[in-house]
């Protein structure tokens, strides 16, 4: 792939890295500063790419059609299933995570990050990890799914690789935090700047909820993988994955939050009412991590007591999520109304809808209306048991990360892969067409997997070859296979639109910045304790420690009992 | 800090609907009798065939209208495959894994558990009509995933 760096129709590639002309923000960021977010962008896009190949396939086979002996390379639908996980769960979403918040701290401090080292480290580790992982899925060694739940036992190679992609992001947090350290020696009695303060504590959160699948592979999967150890606790290793398993979707979820709070009131024009109640729930989803049990309401190893201390913390999470739901509708409606929009509902028609990044991230916050109520009902204690490990709570993650998420990420790509290259976004009307291709898809996708699970569809499943399948389940089976393939054409045309944008020769015809919002109620008027970031880690490392430790307390002693077992 | 009327009006107004959620939630637990898994026992699933209940799976009659059903699960099967109870009991499942992890489910009961080696899985529902169940095994555990299953049938009181 050839990436034009330059500006097109700039000079010379060898004259020393230009000002790039296109950028009116970020002066004193350089090309080298900028290169590492484009790469991971792209090998974010390239999981995207790949995680929607695999959904197609996914797609019809609940259509009846088994694609998977004529394609090359796949054995079975497992191992296409396991490659979709990976590819979006991981892959996708960490990358870009890694890109968009390196950006938009930068943006934040008006300054690069502190240590262009690091940063290429973090690109590095992703690419690895990447590598190492993709190939032990690809050659069949690794058809574990994205959960690896022990006692299925993958190639060494498999947890090296997951390990990597954690290790970048842990490497962007850390470039983060030298940034801030090196911006507060100049800026001693300053608020930090609310885009970056929101990108730190993603990170932030993130680090801390990842020390749990760190554990889980480190010190038991990895060197039971390598033959070093005989047993692991199947039961125990859950309990670890799972303390990173929930906090996971916020990682996915936060920097899209980053992107609906910060930049996109100002992509229609608006402004967002509170400095204060933003990073009240940003850091609401930092201390609130250690909710992972309400994954494990079903298992019969762990204590009723600490699945209902996980489920009210769960329940309290809904809160700063209830916030959310206010303040962008508040600043969408200030928007629509300032343009005309008059009565209950009529601002939203005057929203800018033709704008390709704003239209994709729309229709995303109007998936994820449903994917949270949706959610309520999964983390809902005993209701969980109508639902649990059926295709409802499938229906439910592609509303959220499937859609909220992996929506307004595309949506974002439609400014960010200009803004980085100085290239013209491709066809703009392809991009609102792909947005509610895919938004339209998932709807009925929705429809199929969640009116399913309650007929009773189990998840992760070749559901047409199973033993048990009933032509009562043929319906919400087409619904689910339909709709996946029109996901899937969305899918297509964003690529058709990415691509178009990357190798397409037009520059950019007017100036390109980062969108940042203004606040209505600005940092003055909002308590400066919330920047305290080593205060507020603590607290979320002692609630963490405490609500686990109650866990493994219950569990304990560790029951070593299973050997690695290869069933695929 | 500044927080605007309006939308400290509707936090408060979430925070509640959600304080009655967990209220509902957990009035209908205990009136529905609808209880999670709880830990139960630990055992090895290397020998679990010779351990008792689970050298001897099958169905049991334990007095009234009250079975038990204690059944082995493994890679890709459930032993007993079949199994029968009449309508109007409660029925106990004890349940456990020789391998990796499955999973437990009969659509339309309140049964939906996990089958994690090394735990056994206790659960109890009660059979009010006559009819087929499927039991599925709802969680990934190799090739033939999608080929383990059971049937639960229900009949009419002997």
């Amino acid at each position: 792939m050839t990436i034009v760096d330059e500006p097109a129709g700039a000079a010379s590639p060898s004259s020393a890295p230009p000002a790039p002309s296109w950028r009116v923000d970020l002066r004193g960021v350089s090309w080298e500063d900028l290169r590492p977010v484009k790469w991971q962008l792209y090998l974010s896009c390239t999981g995207l790419g790949i995680g929607v190949l695999m959904g197609l396939l996914q797609a019809f086979e609940r259509m009846g059609s088994n694609l998977y002996d004529e394609t090359p390379v796949l054995n079975s639908y497992y191992q296409g299933l396991t490659l979709h996980g990976v590819a979006l769960a991981l892959i996708f979403t960490f990358s870009f995570s890694n890109a968009f918040l390196s950006l938009v701290t930068m943006r934040g401090y008006g300054r690069p990050l502190a240590s262009r080292f690091v940063s290429n480290a973090s690109l590095v580790a992703a690419w690895g990890g990447v590598a190492l992982a993709g190939w032990a899925i690809l050659a069949d060694k690794a058809t574990v799914l994205f959960t690896f739940y022990a006692p299925l036992q993958a190639t060494p190679a498999f947890y090296l690789g997951a390990v990597l992609l954690v290790v970048s992001t842990w490497l962007t947090l850390l470039n983060q935090l030298l940034t801030l350290r090196a911006w507060r020696r100049e800026h001693r009695s300053e608020r930090i700047p609310l885009l970056s303060f929101t990108a730190t504590v993603t990170s932030m959160m993130w680090f801390i909820a990842s020390l749990g699948i760190a554990v889980e592979v480190l010190g038991f999967l990895l060197p039971w993988s390598l033959g070093w150890r005989d047993a692991v606790d199947p039961q125990f290793t859950r309990l670890l994955f799972w303390f990173s398993g929930h906090p996971i979707v916020y990682f996915w979820l936060l920097p899209v939050y980053v992107s609906w709070y910060l930049l996109l009131p100002k992509q229609v024009g608006s402004r967002i009412y509170s400095d204060g109640l933003t990073r009240i729930v940003f850091l609401a989803f930092l201390v609130l991590l250690p909710v992972g049990v309400h994954h494990m309401f079903t298992d019969p190893g762990i204590a009723e007591t600490s699945k209902m201390i996980q489920y009210l913390l769960t329940v309290a999470l809904f809160v700063p999520s209830l916030a959310t739901l206010f303040t962008i509708v508040a600043a969408l409606e200030n928007a629509g109304r300032a343009r005309g929009g008059k009565g209950w509902l009529g601002w939203i028609w005057k929203l800018p809808w033709s704008d390709p990044s704003v239209n994709a991230q729309l229709l995303a916050g109007l998936a994820f209306m449903l994917g949270g109520a949706s959610g309520l009902i999964n983390a809902s204690y005993t209701v969980n048991l109508v639902v649990h490990n059926t295709s409802f709570i499938v229906g439910h993650f592609h509303l959220t990360v499937g859609t909220a998420v992996a929506l307004s990420i595309m949506g974002i790509c439609y400014w960010m892969v200009p803004y980085l290259t100085g290239k013209k976004l491709f066809s703009p009307g392809t991009a609102v067409l792909q947005a509610w291709t895919w938004w339209i898809g998932v709807m009925i996708f929705a429809r199929g997997q969640m009116a399913g699970g309650i007929e009773g569809i189990p998840r992760r499943t070749q559901l047409r070859d199973a033993a048990y399948y009933g032509d009562d389940w043929d319906l919400s089976s087409m619904f689910t296979g339909i709709g996946g393939t029109l996901m899937f054409i969305g899918g297509v045309l964003f690529f058709v639109v990415l691509l178009g944008t990357i190798f397409g020769r037009r520059p950019l015809d007017e100036p390109a910045e980062i969108p940042v919002t203004d606040v209505i109620h600005g940092s003055r008027q909002s308590w400066a304790v919330l920047d305290r970031l080593g205060v507020w880690a603590i607290v979320a490392g002692v609630l963490s420690v405490v609500v686990l430790g109650e866990a493994i307390a219950h569990y304990w002693p560790l029951h070593d009992i299973s050997p690695g077992i290869r069933l695929w | 800090m500044h927080i605007e009327r309006i939308e400290r009006l509707f936090l408060v107004v979430a925070g509640g609907i959600l304080a009655a959620m967990v209220v509902a939630v957990l009035v209908a637990a205990s009136a529905e009798h609808a209880s999670l898994p709880e830990p139960a026992e630990r055992v090895d699933p290397a020998t679990l065939r010779e351990t008792a209940p689970f050298d001897d799976p099958g169905v049991f009659h334990d007095g009234d209208n009250r079975y038990t059903v204690v059944i082995v699960a493994s890679a890709w099967q459930f032993e007993p495959s079949e199994i029968r109870v009449p309508v109007g009991s409660e029925v106990r499942f004890i349940v456990s894994s020789t391998d990796v992890i499955h999973g437990f489910l009969i659509p339309g009961t309140q049964v939906n558990a996990m089958l994690v080696p090394g735990q056994v899985t206790d659960v109890t529902t009660e059979f009010d009509d006559v009819g087929t169940h499927r039991l599925i095994c709802h969680e990934y555990c190799g090739l033939n995933h999608h080929e383990m299953s059971a049937e639960l049938i229900v009949e009419e009181a002997a």
